[in-house]
């Protein structure tokens, strides 16, 4: 069973609607939920996320932090989306009292002010080599962001996209993993990538 | 690199496509769900769908024609028309939009913009915003703002409106020159320019696309982060993918391939 983590953080009918479309031929049905009991049953997790990294507050406060961490010891696959990858990270200064998970030491930041902010569009990846979950995906390939806080780049970057600097628009780590962008909303690179998760063994 | 978004148009009236002329003289163009997959086969960035009288008639925003729509779509999908509470933009997203666009209910309580972004995050708000060049003093700068799908002068300037919409919340400007809508003769540039130099948010550019050159022009000169076209599309003048191709011979980054 895969859980979709949601905190109340925005509409998640796109990304259901892609993970289904996905996994068609898999046999996968994820499961909406806001229960930590819920994500302990489950195989794989994905934390989606629009908006303010505040939000991420809801995952402490209703026991869901402790049963994704849980999960994540046990090496169940977990794809955090947009805010849900910044949450990997210890935490961001766009609400500097919350923290993160703190797979990864590292914070989020704005971007450097010389740009328009939000960072919407298309952009291109340029890819590190050994990634499981870009299996496929070939290297220069556009997938679509919108957000105004971005994670460093790390030991754990898989991807790298640059927008008046160069930023982590993917990390994987172990069956850790985010992506910066929409993969809901990144056209066949984006249902590639979920498939690529989907298709990870699970623990 | 951030490439320059061909974002395709689908004036809904009734559960149809259909395209004017200055926003009157409406001619069918075929079914939204079809169209919206089909432009979005053929390399468009984004989607959006209007439901152009729905504000004029006073009825909601056609939650089936979105939910019809959305289902084959996995690029993102904007709906506009009708939609002048946080309650009507939570029914639209159920129903598969990404963004949002709001108009005349957002110049009749700012407040709106604001109400749905905290709900929904910043990036699901669109501002459009329908607009005619000054008849006197500067053209630019007393730019007008209209509604009520451009059949109403609301005595607000575009410039000073963009700027309070972009401070209120908005994610996005979608700005339509309605000198230039259904003309195929290109964007107001300079309009454009003035609105994107305004604000910090991405500004899309709308009304009077007809070939390459206008959308690179538009980019360029206009300063348009997206450009927004309807009838070019629907009725096989131009497909995305050959825009895409002439507006990367000529220098400006696209999604390509797509």
């Amino acid at each position: 069973m895969i859980a979709v983590v949601d905190y109340k953080a925005g509409n998640l009918t796109s990304v259901m609607k892609a993970v289904r479309t996905a996994g068609a031929d898999l046999g996968v049905e994820p499961v909406l939920t806001d229960d930590p009991a819920v994500v302990l049953l489950s195989g794989k997790i994905i934390l989606p996320g629009v908006g303010h990294f505040a939000a991420t507050q809801f995952l402490e406060k209703h026991g869901l932090k402790a049963a994704i961490r849980e999960k994540i010891a046990a090496g169940v696959p977990f794809l955090g989306i947009c805010v849900g990858l910044q949450w990997l990270f210890a935490g961001s200064t766009e609400a500097p009292e919350c923290a993160g998970l703190c797979a990864l030491p590292e914070l989020c930041d704005r971007f450097a002010p010389g740009r328009k902010v939000p960072h919407v569009g298309w952009n291109s990846l340029s890819l590190r080599p050994g990634s499981r979950l870009f299996a496929g995906i070939p290297d220069g390939s556009f997938v679509y962001f919108t957000h105004s806080y971005r994670a460093p780049l790390t030991n754990a970057t898989v991807a790298v996209t640059e927008y008046g600097e160069p930023f982590s628009a993917a990390v994987e780590c172990g069956n850790i993993m985010g992506v910066q962008f929409h993969p809901e909303k990144s056209a066949e690179t984006g249902l590639r990538l979920l498939r690529n998760f989907l298709e990870l063994p699970p623990c | 690199m951030l490439t320059k978004r061909i974002i395709a148009c689908l004036d809904v009236n009734a559960g149809r496509v259909v395209k004017g002329v200055q926003f009157v003289d409406l001619v069918d163009a075929g079914d939204p769900a079809e169209l919206a997959a089909r432009h979005a086969a053929s390399g468009a960035d984004e989607i959006v769908l209007l439901d152009i009288t729905a504000t004029h008639e006073g009825r909601g925003t056609l939650l089936e024609t979105v939910q019809r729509t959305a289902r084959r779509l996995f690029v993102p999908f904007t709906v506009g028309g009708g939609i002048r509470t946080a309650d009507d933009a939570a029914a639209v997203f159920d129903a598969g939009a990404d963004k949002v666009s709001i108009n005349s209910a957002a110049l009749a309580r700012p407040e709106l913009i604001g109400e749905i972004g905290s709900k929904f995050g910043a990036q699901a708000v669109i501002v459009a915003i329908d607009v005619r060049r000054g008849a006197s003093g500067d053209p630019i700068r007393n730019a007008e703002v209209y509604v009520a799908g451009g059949r109403k002068p609301t005595g607000r300037r575009a410039v000073e409106w963009a700027r309070e919409a972009e401070e209120r919340g908005a994610g996005e400007i979608l700005l339509t020159s309605m000198d230039a809508d259904g003309t195929r003769a290109g964007f107001d540039c300079k309009l454009t320019a003035a609105v994107s130099d305004a604000v910090q948010i991405p500004v899309i550019a709308s009304g009077g696309a007809g070939n390459a050159r206008h959308f690179t022009q538009v980019f360029r000169e206009g300063k348009a982060d997206a450009a927004l076209a309807a009838s070019i599309f629907h009725f096989g003048i131009h497909d995305v993918r050959a825009l895409k191709e002439e507006l990367l011979r000529d220098g400006i980054p696209v999604r390509l391939p797509c």
